[in-house]
């Protein structure tokens, strides 16, 4: 288990690593002008050389490579080079607490939805209920999420005028602040994620109720509830658990975007204003981050499962 | 899924081989979703070809007719600058769909070819193809599909490419794993007697028997495609700002939804009704081929 664990650091360092080298390169491939594109109208060759030179673009790629790389294992990924330059770390930090805050009621609100709708379906196979899910289903994963973004504040902000339409409040402002900004571009990225999950639960259910053991149980005299909860969901939860790894993909590109309707500045709005301002070093550090996250939650994921299924021995 | 379920252990199960096309047809009859998943793309696919035709107007031309409700003249009402939102959401058909089938078409014959390479070769070939798309793997395509556009730039052609790139992987290792069950049949040891090339041995011998869950994985494919480039092009990432493209409809429309929700609701219809009938279709191919699910 311990070197297991280990290989699996090691394994997610070398990703990191491998996505910091790619993301510097490719980068310095984009056809166009950055300095043009910073510089805007002011640019006299004088102020062109000086720019080449602050930025250090004048030095051979490997040597500006190993700056970079060496900086952000300190935690500097340079200055944004709009506005007041801000850095590019202070930046990401005031804008992850906003993302982790979105992703976690996202995910909240879909396992809410998807868990007892996945049972429900399971136990009531071929059912209305379960016809009912399936269809919730599929409606899930083909709306895209922007668009919901876009219908629950037509519904709740413009219409009921419930909920604020746009806007993020730190939690340190109070629950009910925090909360109601967050709530509709959480159901908004959480759909998708529940659709999937449900789907997830009620195969898994079917097919652990299927098992001797459930057998066992109804045999015993349990009740159906009891057979249900304590026997068949636990045991159904442990692919389930290996799908959450992918669905996160899904939580994490609808925070990118969803992040935009509703005007959070979040990582993905972040990263988003960077492409469109060509903010390279702001780009660079958002796309770090955001695969960063990505590659720790399936590390996450990988460590839960074998905590969650004791059979499963990894030598 | 993980990197560390390396793709050596992952192997697909061989359908059996009855007859493709009496098999589908068979369990398209009995297939009601599938049907109806047929019909309304059927709808969609006949507005992209005829939208010059049945376009009620041209759709940048603007009018002083601005925002104006759903009538008699405009079903759908118009935007902001008096255009007609039918209209443009019909020709956003064509961008919608030309995009999902182009980028998958492209995505598959890059992905299927790196897949098939790497599992026919296996040793370094295999290592080397397989170490990039381990890495892909590990990131949602949207993401990717972000980055690429923003190291490319936006307009049609880079979406598409960008969009493809982003889907490579899913091809690559659904056909190198097929590649590996097959590669040991007799049939590739007896075209191999034959002194057949390897070439003709990956892509006339393997090849055809490995298409079951390449095709159902090309469809998803097309409907996750167009969500892709909605998405895109509502973060102004996308096809260009003169290009009446569905997320750029719902992006233009965003700031005037209090005054005309039309605006909102109508383009992310014509998507979601596009998108549920390709899983529709998917699905029912899905069970039709008995391919078990490829998770993507």
């Amino acid at each position: 288990m311990a070197s297991y664990i280990l290989r699996r650091l090691v394994g997610s360092a070398l990703v990191m690593l491998a996505v910091a080298t790619l993301v510097f390169f490719m980068i310095r491939l984009v056809p166009g002008d950055p300095i043009a594109a910073m510089l805007a109208d002011s640019g006299s060759p004088e102020a062109r050389e000086a720019m080449i030179r602050k930025l250090g673009l004048d030095q051979p790629l490997i040597v500006q490579f190993w700056k970079w790389f060496t900086n952000m294992l300190q935690g500097d990924l340079g200055a944004s080079i709009y506005g007041n330059n801000q850095p590019v770390t202070t930046i990401i930090l005031e804008a992850l607490p906003r993302t982790l805050s979105l992703a976690f009621l996202s995910f909240v609100i879909a396992l809410v939805i998807a868990i007892p709708a996945g049972i429900l379906s399971a136990t009531r196979k071929n059912s209305a209920t379960d016809n009912a899910v399936s269809l919730f289903a599929f409606l899930g994963l083909s709306m895209p999420d922007f668009w919901l973004a876009i219908l629950l504040i037509i519904v709740f902000a413009a219409n009921l005028q419930w909920l604020p339409a746009i806007g993020y409040e730190p939690l340190s402002a109070g629950f009910w602040p925090w909360f109601s900004h967050l709530i509709l571009p959480s159901i908004a990225i959480g759909t998708g994620f529940s659709a999937i999950i449900a789907r997830m639960i009620r195969s898994s259910m079917l097919e652990v109720m299927q098992a001797d053991y459930m057998r066992t149980a109804a045999s015993k005299g349990l009740t159906v509830r009891v057979q249900m909860l304590r026997h068949a969901f636990p045991n159904a939860l442990i692919p389930v658990v290996t799908v959450i790894g992918i669905a996160f993909a899904l939580l994490i590109s609808g925070a990118v975007v969803v992040e935009n309707v509703f005007a959070i500045k979040g990582l993905g709005r972040v990263l988003i204003q960077g492409i469109q301002n060509r903010d390279y070093p702001v780009v660079q550090g958002a796309v770090l981050v955001v695969s960063a996250f990505f590659v720790l939650s399936n590390l996450a994921v990988d460590l839960l499962y074998a905590v969650i299924d004791p059979r499963i021995r990894y030598s | 899924m993980m990197s560390d379920i390396s793709a050596q252990e992952q192997v697909l199960d061989v359908p059996d081989m009855a007859p493709p096309k009496s098999r589908l047809r068979s369990a398209f009859a009995r297939d009601r979703k599938a049907q109806v998943g047929l019909f309304i793309l059927g709808f969609f696919v006949l507005a992209a070809v005829f939208a010059p035709l049945i376009a009620p107007f041209d759709p940048n031309e603007m009018t002083l007719d601005m925002m104006g409700r759903p009538s008699g003249e405009h079903w759908l009402g118009t935007d902001d600058l008096g255009r007609d939102l039918l209209s443009r959401i019909i020709w956003g058909t064509q961008i919608s769909l030309f995009v999902g089938i182009s980028t998958v078409a492209l995505a598959l014959v890059a992905g299927v070819t790196l897949g098939v390479v790497a599992g026919y070769y296996g040793g370094w070939i295999d290592n080397i193809i397989m170490r990039y798309i381990d890495l892909q793997w590990a990131f949602p395509n949207f993401i990717i599909a972000v980055y690429l556009v923003a190291v490319f730039g936006t307009g049609l052609l880079n979406v598409i490419v960008a969009i493809a790139l982003a889907f490579l992987d899913d091809f690559a290792r659904i056909a190198r794993s097929m590649v590996l069950t097959l590669k040991e049949e007799q049939f590739v040891d007896a075209a191999r007697v034959q002194g057949f090339s390897d070439a003709r041995i990956m892509f006339r011998h393997i090849l055809p028997n490995a298409l079951a869950p390449i095709i159902v994985q090309a469809t998803v494919s097309v409907s996750y495609a167009i969500l892709g480039e909605a998405s895109l092009s509502f973060l102004g990432l996308g096809v260009g700002p003169n290009t009446p493209t569905w997320g750029l409809i719902l992006a233009d429309g965003r700031s005037f939804i209090s005054q005309a929700w039309w605006l909102g609701v109508y383009p992310g219809l014509a998507i979601m009704l596009v998108v549920l009938s390709i899983n529709f279709v998917g699905d029912g191919l899905r069970d039709a081929l008995d391919v078990r699910d490829t998770g993507a």
